[in-house]
């Protein structure tokens, strides 16, 4: 498997990162060294070997459906705010997407 | 001071031979001498760590004192700490001072009473076999300053074996604490997955992270983990399971001890000199009454290839948060939302992040995920059943952490799959979730330590440190330290 450029630029766009053809180009090499070591996989016949998520044959844990935390005052909001790039009472800001 | 073990400094600090706020003093006195040149840590704030120290001495002058109240530790810039910059090693987290602290710290510090020394230097994102991927900078390897730490604890490494810190907590996804440990003559414990709680760490490969401890001794690393480790109920991968005296089986003898030799451990691919010195420790054991056992992982060539499409798949789902909105990094031109996204994880991510978050995207796209992902988790379960296999003909198993001692600064960094592959024997104890150890057990003719690796079965952390500690009485690797810091 190698993949092209475009491609490169594909998942480039697809993970929302911005890349330069010139980087794109770089990063293509690299990524193929990358896949021809994972290729060595693809040999194993794995008919019927069941997926492993976890070491432990453990469920998600669920937790009841209920509120836990309150905010009346803001103060958490805020102090999860203030690490925020820009936020106007309380919201995030973003560009606008919807004109 | 600076070489006392964890048990020595709580003494000292029980019998009032030393304030907690002295012992503090006496490490940040050493950070501020030696960190320009090591890097190890990347933020250190003196007024912070001193004012622990004096709550610590408090508790202990009102006789609350636990076996670590009062004794300095580094923290991996990966666990969110309050009020602490946080930046796991990236330009995105630069400026992100965590507005909570992780379990591993509320155990650690507000629990247990430790004070922490500052935030210790990284691969971005846990990313990296050689601490070279920071946005901080490399850290230096106090065994060789033109050497790599290892990675991705490099600066955790650095600090404990320049005697910046007496211990410090690490993350292992492949390695992250086992190769740094073998690469700065440390003793390092990734825990059996689910043993340590994840809230609060910033996360890499979410069924593979696990936090454990690096220190100087396996009996540091006991009294650490049975303060970092419990259930929580905020992770929810944490395993419900009660408390565990991690030190109680120190100094039961290793006699009838039966330890595992996978023969694909003992094959091409390690370095002659470490071979040499894992050898030497295997004849050690068998003086001490082991009894050696060839076992096989016929799987383990396969464990980096599935390594590699599992991490990145889960990094790249896991780094799709960093966005520019709620916290962290955001570009400061952009024309329109999907233009700010793009240019703010373009500028706020180095090279190896990147990349791996582009093959992560790759693997799970559209018509890949049963080829990749699924197919690594289907090998994931081949190499789970091989260790299976081999516990149930051995107790413990040995081999090389690292096939090499420290490599050069930029030696690698140019090739991903070279790097890679320094973690061969480590990261299949990961996919498995099993609890894995490094310990010293010789230097190359460079004078570089040398790692071997203690694999043990699930939750069997206690038996695994005292087969460690067993080694360590017999032994003084461990007690080695670099030239010019002695």
């Amino acid at each position: 498997m190698s993949l092209t450029l475009s491609e490169v630029e594909r998942i480039a766009h697809l993970a929302r990162i911005e890349i330069g053809s010139a980087e794109a180009e770089a990063c293509r090499d690299q990524l193929n060294g990358i896949f021809a070591l994972i290729e060595a996989m693809q040999a194993v016949d794995t008919a019927g070997v069941p997926p492993m998520a976890h070491a432990q044959d453990v469920c998600q844990r669920l937790r009841e459906d209920r509120v836990t935390h309150h905010d009346p005052d803001g103060r958490w909001r805020d102090r999860f705010q203030a690490v925020a790039p820009e936020t106007e009472a309380g919201l995030y800001l973003v560009p606008k997407v919807i004109e | 001071m600076i070489h006392a073990s964890l048990k020595e400094l709580a003494a000292a600090l029980a019998a009032k031979s030393i304030s907690s706020v002295e012992l503090t003093r006496l490490y940040l006195d050493r950070i501020a001498r030696l960190n320009p040149e090591l890097n190890a840590f990347i933020t250190v704030d003196e007024e912070k760590s001193l004012a622990a120290a004096r709550a610590a001495d408090a508790r202990i002058a009102a006789g609350q004192a636990g076996p670590l109240t009062g004794i300095p530790i580094a923290q991996k810039d990966i666990f969110c700490a309050e009020g602490w910059r946080t930046t796991c090693a990236s330009k995105m987290l630069e400026n992100f001072v965590s507005p909570y602290d992780a379990t591993v710290v509320v155990k650690l510090e507000r629990e247990a009473g430790m004070v922490s020394l500052g935030k210790a230097n990284m691969d971005e994102f846990a990313m990296g076999s050689s601490n070279e991927t920071s946005y901080f900078g490399p850290v230096r390897n106090p065994w060789d300053r033109a050497r790599v730490p290892g990675g991705s604890s490099g600066g955790s490494a650095a600090a404990v074996a320049a005697r910046l810190a007496p211990a410090a907590t690490g993350t292992d996804t492949g390695g992250s604490i086992r190769q740094p440990a073998a690469l700065c003559n440390l003793t390092g414990l990734k825990p059996t997955y689910g043993v340590v709680s994840r809230y609060g760490m910033i996360a890499f490969a979410s069924s593979l992270d696990q936090a454990g401890p690096m220190a100087r001794s396996a009996e540091d690393c006991a009294l650490l983990l049975t303060a970092m480790a419990g259930f929580d109920a905020q992770d929810s991968t944490s395993l419900e399971r009660p408390a565990e005296d991690y030190g109680r089986c120190l100094g039961q003898p290793l006699k009838g001890l039966k330890i595992g030799l996978p023969k694909e451990f003992f094959g091409d691919g390690c370095g002659a000199e470490v071979m040499a010195a894992v050898q030497a420790a295997i004849a050690e054991y068998q003086r001490l009454g082991a009894e050696m056992v060839e076992v096989s992982l016929p799987n383990s060539h396969l464990a980096v290839p599935a390594y590699y499409v599992i991490a990145p798949a889960e990094a790249s789902s896991n780094l799709s948060r960093f966005d520019g909105v709620r916290y962290g990094y955001r570009a400061p031109e952009y024309a329109d939302l999907n233009d700010m996204y793009a240019k703010t994880r373009a500028q706020g991510f180095g090279a190896e992040v990147k990349r791996r978050i582009l093959i992560g995207t790759y693997v799970l796209s559209h018509g890949y995920y049963d080829a990749y992902y699924l197919q690594a988790q289907r090998i994931r379960r081949l190499i789970a059943d091989d260790f299976a296999r081999a516990f149930a003909r051995c107790d413990v198993i040995l081999g090389p952490t690292s096939p090499s001692t420290a490599f050069k600064q930029g030696e690698k960094a140019a090739d991903p799959v070279q790097m890679y592959l320094s973690d061969i024997y480590t990261i299949a104890v990961n996919l498995a979730g099993l609890p894995g150890m490094s310990l010293p057990c010789g230097f190359d003719a460079q004078g570089l330590p040398i790692g071997m690796q203690l694999i043990g079965n699930y939750f069997d952390e206690a038996r695994l440190l005292n087969v460690a500690h067993g080694y360590q009485l017999a032994t003084d690797w461990h007690q080695r330290i670099p030239a010019g810091l002695e």
